[in-house]
C-alpha cells in the first residue's frame, strides 16, 4: 500500500503532512495535554468503576448508601452475579446470553456480506441509474428507526414471519430487521473505503484477466479487512446492546429475547429488585468489551482508513 | 419465456392455495357454537373443573399471555396455570414484559396480537377498545362470575361504554400506612380511627422529637406518582367518591375548590417541617428520595409512618418480618370514619379472540378457583384479589389478609388510582411533575392552575 500512495502523493504534500504530525503530536505530548488526558480518562472511568464496585456489595448496602462507602467500610459479597446468573435463579441470564449471541452474530454478518458486494457495485461497476441508486440507499439513513416500526411488523405479520407459530422461533424478523437497518450506513461507508483503493490496481487486475468475482474476492476483501472489522465491531455492539428492535420484533417472547430485554426486566414488577441492576450489567457488558479489546487493532485501523494518505 | 410463465403459474397456485388453507384455519378456530372445541374435556367430572368442561378438549392448543409482570413475581402465575391444562388440555405460554403498555398499542396496530393480555390501567383498556378496536367481549361465563365474585365498582372498570370487555385479576390497596408495631407500643401509641386522630397522633410524635411522616417521591421518569397517591387517597377522603369520579372525567376542573382543600390537607403533613421528613432531610428531600426506600427509616425508629400501598411489602429488606407483632405492619389510612374508601389498582384480563382455548382461559381466571390457587403459591405474601370467593384462610401473610379483608368489607367504596385513568398528558405528566414542584416550594393554587391548564381540550 505505502509504494502506491507515494505514487501518487506528491513530495510536498507528504513533508507537509509530517510537519503537521510532528506540531500536533509535540502538543499533545505536552505536560498539560497529559494531566488533561489522565483528568478525562479518571472522570471518565467514575461511574464504571461505581458500578463494578456496586455489582459486587451485598443487597443491603445498596439500597441504602452509596458505592463510595466501600473505602470506610468495605464488605464484598458473589450473591448479585450467584443470583443473575445460576441455572436455578428465575433470572437465569446466561440463557439470555446464548440468545443475545444467536441475534448478533447472524445480524453482524448478513449486513455486511451484503454490504460490501452493493459497495463493490457501487464503487467498480457500471449500471444504469447508479447515482440515482446510491444516493437513495444514502438516503435512507435518515429514516428514523421508529416510524418503520408498525408497518414493518404488519408486514412480518401478513408474510407470517412474526407471532407464536413463527419459523425459526422469531429470529427471522430480529436478524431481518437489524440487518434492514444497518445496511444504508454500511453501504455508504464500505463503498467510501472502497472507493479510495485506486483505480490502477483493479484495471490492473482486469489486464491480467480477473472478472468481477476473482477481483472482489481475490483483491477487494484483503485489502478491506480493517474497514469491515471496524464496521463488524460497530454493529456487533450496536446489536448486542439493542433492546427497542428485540422488543418490537421479537415480540418480546423469552425464547427469542436478547439479554438486554431480560435486563430491563431485572428490577422486578415494582423495582424491589434494583439491586441486581449492577451485577446484570456487568454480565452484558463483559462480552463487547472482549470483542472490543479483541479487534481494537483493526478500528483503529479501520477509522484511518481513507483518511490520510502517507 | 413459456418456462418463467409456468413457474409464475406454480407460484401463484401454491400461494393461493396456502392462502385457502389458512382461511380454513381461520374459520376453524372460530368456529363452534358457545366457543367449544367440542371432545370430551380432560377435566370431565372433578369439581374444580366445573366451570372449564364446556369448552372440550383443548389438548395441543396453546393461549399466548402477555402481561407486566416479571420475574419474580411470574413464578407464581405460571404455577397457578396448571390446574388449567389439567382441566382443558391447552397450554399456557406467558410473556412479561415491563414495557407491554407501550408494546401492546405497537402490536394491536400491527395485528401481532396475543391471545389474552393483562391490562394493569383502565385506560389502557379504553384506548385498545374504542382506537384499536381489537379486544374481543368475553363470554358469557366470565360475565357471569364477575357479577358473582366482584363488586361493581371493579366490573365498571373492566368496562368500556357499558359494554363488558376485561376481567378484574390481581389486585393491590394503596390506602395503608406502614408503622413499627414495636414502637407504637412502646410509646403507647394508638392506631387511628379517623383522620383527626391521625393528625392528633403526628403531633403527638412530633412532640417526643421523632419527624412522625417520611415521605419519597423519585421514581425516575415517573417521579411524582406517591405524591399523586396521596393527593387522591386524601381527596376521597376529604370530597368523597362521587367527586373524585368527576374529578377523574373532569367534569369539575382540576383546580376545582374540593380538589385545593384536599392538596391543602396533604400539605399539612407532607409541607409540614414538624411531620417530615423521618430519618431522611427536610421537607425538600421529599422530592429526592427513591420511593423504594422511603419508608426504609421506620426500621431504624426515625420515622413512624409511610404511607405506601401494600406493595411496598417487597421493599423491606430480608429478613423483616411484616406482621401485626413483627418488624412492620400497616394500618388503614383512616377517612372521616363513616365511609371506608379504599385506593388502589388491579390488572384486568382482555382477549383478542374467540378462540375456545381463549374463553376456556378468560372463564378459570374469572373464577374462585383460580382466586384460591393462585394464593396459595404466595407462601411470602404479596398478592391478592378482589374476588369475594377468595378464602381469607388461604392468605399466608397478614398485610395481604388485610388487603383481601379492605377489599371485601361491604362497607369499602374502591376507586382506582386516578392518575392512571386521566388522560396521558395529565395522569403520567404534568400531574407528576408539577406534584413535585409543589414539594418543593409551589403553592397549592399555581400547582393545580397548572395542571388544570395542561389538560387536553375536547
Amino acid at each position: 500500500m505505502t509504494t502506491l500512495d507515494t505514487d501518487i502523493s506528491d513530495a510536498r504534500t507528504i513533508s507537509k503532512i509530517e510537519k503537521a504530525s510532528e506540531s500536533s503530536r509535540k502538543n499533545l505530548t505536552s505536560k498539560g495535554a497529559s494531566v488533561a488526558a489522565v483528568v478525562i480518562a479518571v472522570l471518565w472511568t467514575v461511574p464504571t468503576a461505581g458500578l463494578l464496585i456496586s455489582s459486587f456489595r451485598p443487597e443491603a448496602d445498596i439500597k441504602t448508601t452509596g458505592w463510595w462507602r466501600i473505602f470506610v467500610d468495605p464488605s464484598f459479597t458473589l450473591d448479585n452475579y450467584r443470583a443473575v446468573l445460576s441455572g436455578s435463579s428465575q433470572y437465569n441470564l446466561s440463557e439470555y446470553l446464548i440468545n443475545s449471541a444467536i441475534i448478533t452474530i447472524p445480524a453482524v454478518i448478513i449486513p455486511i456480506s451484503v454490504a460490501t458486494m452493493a459497495a463493490y457495485a457501487f464503487a467498480w461497476m457500471q449500471f444504469p441509474l447508479k447515482n440515482f441508486l446510491f444516493i437513495l440507499v444514502f438516503a435512507l439513513q435518515i429514516v428514523p428507526i421508529q416510524v418503520t416500526m408498525i408497518p414493518l411488523l404488519s408486514l412480518y405479520v401478513d408474510l407470517g414471519l412474526a407471532g407464536g407459530d413463527a419459523p425459526g422461533g422469531g429470529f427471522y424478523t430480529i436478524w431481518l430487521s437489524h440487518a434492514m437497518f444497518a445496511l444504508p450506513l454500511a453501504i455508504y461507508l464500505l463503498h467510501n473505503f472502497m472507493s479510495e483503493i485506486p483505480g490502477e490496481l483493479i484495471e490492473s487486475a482486469r489486464v491480467d484477466g480477473a472478472g468481477h468475482v476473482q477481483i472482489f474476492t481475490r483483491l477487494i476483501l484483503p485489502l478491506m479487512t480493517p474497514a469491515i472489522a471496524a464496521f463488524a465491531i460497530l454493529q456487533f455492539l450496536w446489536v448486542w446492546n439493542d433492546l427497542l428492535v428485540a422488543l418490537v420484533f421479537g415480540g418480546g417472547s423469552p425464547d427469542v429475547s436478547p439479554l438486554t430485554v431480560q435486563l430491563a426486566a431485572l428490577s422486578g414488577t415494582r423495582g424491589q429488585d434494583w439491586h441486581l441492576l449492577a451485577a446484570g450489567a456487568f454480565v452484558s457488558l463483559i462480552v463487547p468489551l472482549i470483542v472490543f479489546l479483541a479487534l481494537q487493532r483493526f478500528f483503529v485501523r479501520g477509522l484511518l482508513a481513507g483518511s490520510v494518505k502517507g | 419465456m413459456r418456462s418463467r410463465n409456468m413457474r409464475r403459474l406454480a407460484v401463484a397456485g401454491a400461494l393461493s392455495a396456502s392462502l385457502v388453507l389458512a382461511a380454513c384455519g381461520g374459520g376453524d378456530d372460530e368456529g363452534g357454537e358457545g366457543g367449544s372445541a367440542g371432545g370430551t374435556s380432560p377435566g370431565e367430572g372433578r369439581a374444580e373443573c366445573e366451570h372449564l368442561t364446556e369448552f372440550g378438549d383443548l389438548t395441543g392448543r396453546s393461549v399466548h399471555v402477555y402481561t407486566t409482570i416479571v420475574a419474580p413475581e411470574d413464578a407464581p402465575h405460571k404455577e397457578s396455570y396448571k390446574l388449567f391444562t389439567e382441566c382443558t388440555g391447552a397450554e399456557v405460554e406467558y410473556e412479561g414484559s415491563k414495557e407491554m403498555e407501550a408494546q401492546i398499542l405497537v402490536r394491536a396496530q400491527s395485528g401481532n396480537l396475543p391471545d389474552v393480555a393483562y391490562i394493569p390501567q383502565p385506560g389502557l383498556l379504553q384506548t385498545l377498545v374504542t382506537q384499536t378496536e381489537t379486544v374481543v367481549e368475553p363470554p358469557a361465563s366470565v360475565e357471569e362470575n364477575v357479577d358473582e365474585f366482584f363488586g361493581e365498582d371493579w366490573k365498571s372498570y373492566g368496562s368500556v361504554d357499558d359494554t363488558f370487555y376485561a376481567a378484574p385479576l390481581g389486585a393491590n390497596v394503596k390506602s395503608f400506612v406502614w408503622y413499627s408495631p414495636k414502637m407504637f407500643a412502646d410509646n403507647g401509641w394508638q392506631i387511628p380511627q379517623t383522620w383527626d386522630e391521625l393528625m392528633t397522633l403526628s403531633d403527638t410524635i412530633a412532640a417526643t422529637g421523632i419527624k412522625p411522616w417520611c415521605v419519597g417521591i423519585e421514581s425516575g421518569e415517573a417521579t411524582g406518582w406517591p405524591a399523586t397517591d396521596w393527593l387522591e387517597d386524601v381527596m376521597l377522603r376529604t370530597a368523597g367518591p362521587d367527586a373524585y369520579d368527576q374529578w377523574i372525567t373532569h367534569e369539575i376542573p382540576f383546580n376545582d375548590p374540593a380538589v385545593e382543600e384536599a392538596l391543602d390537607a396533604v400539605g399539612a403533613i407532607m409541607k409540614n417541617d414538624e411531620y417530615v421528613n423521618g430519618g431522611i432531610g427536610d421537607v425538600n428531600s421529599i422530592a429526592t428520595k427513591a420511593f423504594q426506600e422511603a419508608g426504609l427509616p421506620i426500621l431504624d425508629g426515625q420515622c413512624a409512618m409511610h404511607r405506601q400501598a401494600s406493595f411496598y411489602s417487597a421493599n423491606w429488606p430480608e429478613g423483616t418480618t411484616i406482621a401485626e407483632d413483627g418488624d412492620v405492619f400497616a394500618f388503614y389510612l383512616p377517612g372521616s370514619g363513616e365511609e371506608k374508601p379504599v385506593l388502589g389498582g388491579g390488572e384486568f384480563v382482555a382477549a383478542f379472540n374467540d378462540k375456545p382455548e381463549t374463553q376456556a382461559f378468560q372463564t378459570y381466571l374469572s373464577t374462585d378457583t383460580w382466586a384460591n390457587e393462585k394464593v396459595k403459591l404466595h407462601p411470602q405474601g404479596g398478592w391478592v384479589s378482589a374476588n369475594k370467593g377468595l378464602d381469607i384462610n388461604n392468605i399466608a401473610s397478614p398485610i395481604d389478609k388485610l388487603s383481601a379483608q379492605i377489599l371485601q368489607d361491604p362497607e369499602a367504596v374502591f376507586r382506582f388510582d386516578a392518575s392512571d385513568l386521566m388522560p396521558a398528558e395529565v395522569g403520567s405528566n404534568s400531574f407528576w411533575s408539577e406534584m413535585v414542584a409543589w414539594v418543593t416550594g409551589q403553592d397549592t393554587k399555581t400547582t393545580l392552575d397548572n395542571i388544570e391548564e395542561s389538560w387536553p381540550s375536547s
